[in-house]
């Protein structure tokens, strides 16, 4: 049904074909988050592995520094409704991380932990395969508090709420666990392409 | 932290326009009446879809302003964006008796109910005001001995939403305070020139600690005021926040 008098920005082609459904292009950086920012030193950031409630590895951020880091540019998709193309970042692939461990990914689910206390699940297939990586820095600046600093999970793939700010471990898990905004509503997986933005969408 | 928004599937629905009026210079506010709404908790939103006749489609989210009232309608309040896609829409558009596609309610976490209890602190920015207001009709309507305190920022007297009842629940209302920050305009009686700062927070909290905040509005507002909530001394993990820029 059209809506009486609607026309519409579109977009062209070439941006409308980047864009999921329900999606709109931004030019800034908007933020999303369900609290206040914590400013996390990096003297006390640390991250680590848990299998279960066991952890596994644990770097602090110089060791965290040491481990190889690549470049990954990608779309990025918010459930807010706003896209936003070429976010160029850099950080740890998920794969090297785990690598680096000396574990393969050892169950079928993730949930990665925040400084906040925030917690999201993810498919651990949707974090290895050169798919997802933990990001410490934004065109070549290191990320602000704002946008998830020191270091964020980034699985561009997914809705944005998936890409963890101040993400201080992943933990793989025997079952689907929902995170936070999981419990609240939100898609279980979240792939902007299929519009799974709320739960059963 | 509890939680409230049931796995129910959210289905576009039919919204019926019935009113509509001028808040602001920048502000309208539309009243929904949409097909098969049961309910909602005060500060959720819903999400707005408008199709044009080629099927192209755009969506954004918008706060429900009005209580949870049995009344099946519900009241949103949209300033416009110059330049914007939907908003413009709205303001020069839509008129009474239109149709409105909708879905929702929308959002598990910036949320008050009476079983929350209080004393609440809610700080908004500009249209930031309009979940805040939902959850202060709610109160005053189910649990007006609830402590709330509404810190509003606006850019002048002429743009504060909804003045008139925020200034009659003030006098009426023993257990509600209200503190205008007028960020562009000069002060008046009971209204603060400038941007919101540490000393409105502290005012705020040092008779009635809250044990949630609320904080609404654009980027900036959200991230100048969280953090002045945080310097203050309230615990982060008890502050909520919502930003419309995303
Ligand atoms: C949970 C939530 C609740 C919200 N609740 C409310 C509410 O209660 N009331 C309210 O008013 N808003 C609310 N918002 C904001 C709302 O969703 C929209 O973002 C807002 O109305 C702007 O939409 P728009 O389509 O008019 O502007 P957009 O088209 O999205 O543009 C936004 C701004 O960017 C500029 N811009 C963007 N693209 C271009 C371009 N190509 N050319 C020129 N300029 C451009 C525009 O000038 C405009 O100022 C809420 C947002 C969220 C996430």
């Amino acid at each position: 049904m059209a809506t009486r008098g609607f026309v519409g920005r579109r977009p062209s082609d070439e941006i409308g074909n980047r864009l999921p459904p329900g999606q709109y292009l931004t030019e800034d950086f908007p933020v999303l988050s369900a609290g206040p920012t914590p400013h996390v030193k990096i003297e006390n950031w640390s991250f680590t592995i848990k299998n279960g409630i066991r952890p596994v590895a644990k770097w602090n951020w110089d060791e965290f520094q040491k481990l190889p880091h690549v470049k990954l540019t990608r779309d990025i998709h918010c459930v807010t409704k706003w896209s936003k193309f070429n976010t160029a970042w850099s950080g740890v692939m998920i794969d090297d991380i785990l690598a680096e461990a000396g574990i393969e990914a050892p169950t079928a689910f993730t949930l990665a932990h925040s400084y906040d206390g925030y917690t999201t699940n993810i498919p651990t297939a949707d974090l290895i395969g050169g798919k997802a990586m933990v990001a410490t820095h934004y065109e070549g600046q290191p990320i602000t508090p704002d946008h998830g600093g020191p270091a964020r999970l980034l699985v561009p793939h997914l809705y944005f709420w998936k890409s963890a700010k101040w993400i201080t471990g992943l933990q793989f898990t025997s079952r689907d666990e929902a995170g936070f905004w999981e419990l609240r509503g939100y898609h279980m997986y979240g792939d902007p392409w299929r519009e799974q933005r709320f739960t059963d969408d | 932290m509890d939680v409230k928004a049931g796995p129910q599937r959210l289905v576009w629905r039919n919204a019926a326009v019935e009113a509509i009026e001028v808040l602001t210079p920048r502000v309208k506010s539309f009243r929904l009446r949409p097909e098969g709404w049961t309910t909602f908790t005060a500060g959720q939103h819903v999400d707005i879809r408008l199709t044009a006749e080629d099927g192209y489609q755009a969506q954004r989210s918008y706060s429900i302003g009005s209580a949870p009232d049995g009344s099946g309608t519900i009241e949103l309040a949209i300033e416009v964006m110059t330049g914007g896609e939907v908003s413009p829409f709205f303001h020069e558009i839509v008129e009474i008796g239109d149709d409105i596609e909708l879905r929702g309610p929308i959002g598990g976490h910036f949320n008050w109910s009476a079983e929350d209890g209080g004393p609440i602190l809610l700080i908004g920015g500009g249209s930031g005001l309009v979940p805040l207001m939902s959850i202060l009709r709610h109160r005053a309507a189910v649990a007006p001995q609830v402590p709330a305190t509404l810190i509003y920022s606006a850019r002048s007297y002429e743009e504060l939403i909804w003045r008139e009842e925020l200034l009659r629940r003030r006098a009426d209302d023993p257990h509600f305070r209200l503190i205008i920050h007028l960020s562009r305009d000069a002060a008046r009686d009971g209204m603060i020139a400038g941007r919101i700062d540490a000393e409105s927070i502290e005012e705020a909290i040092e008779t009635a600690r809250p044990l949630t905040t609320y904080v609404c509005g654009s980027n900036p507002f959200v991230s100048v005021a969280s953090d002045l909530a945080v310097a203050a001394g309230l615990d982060p993990s008890t502050i909520r926040t919502e930003r419309y820029g995303g």
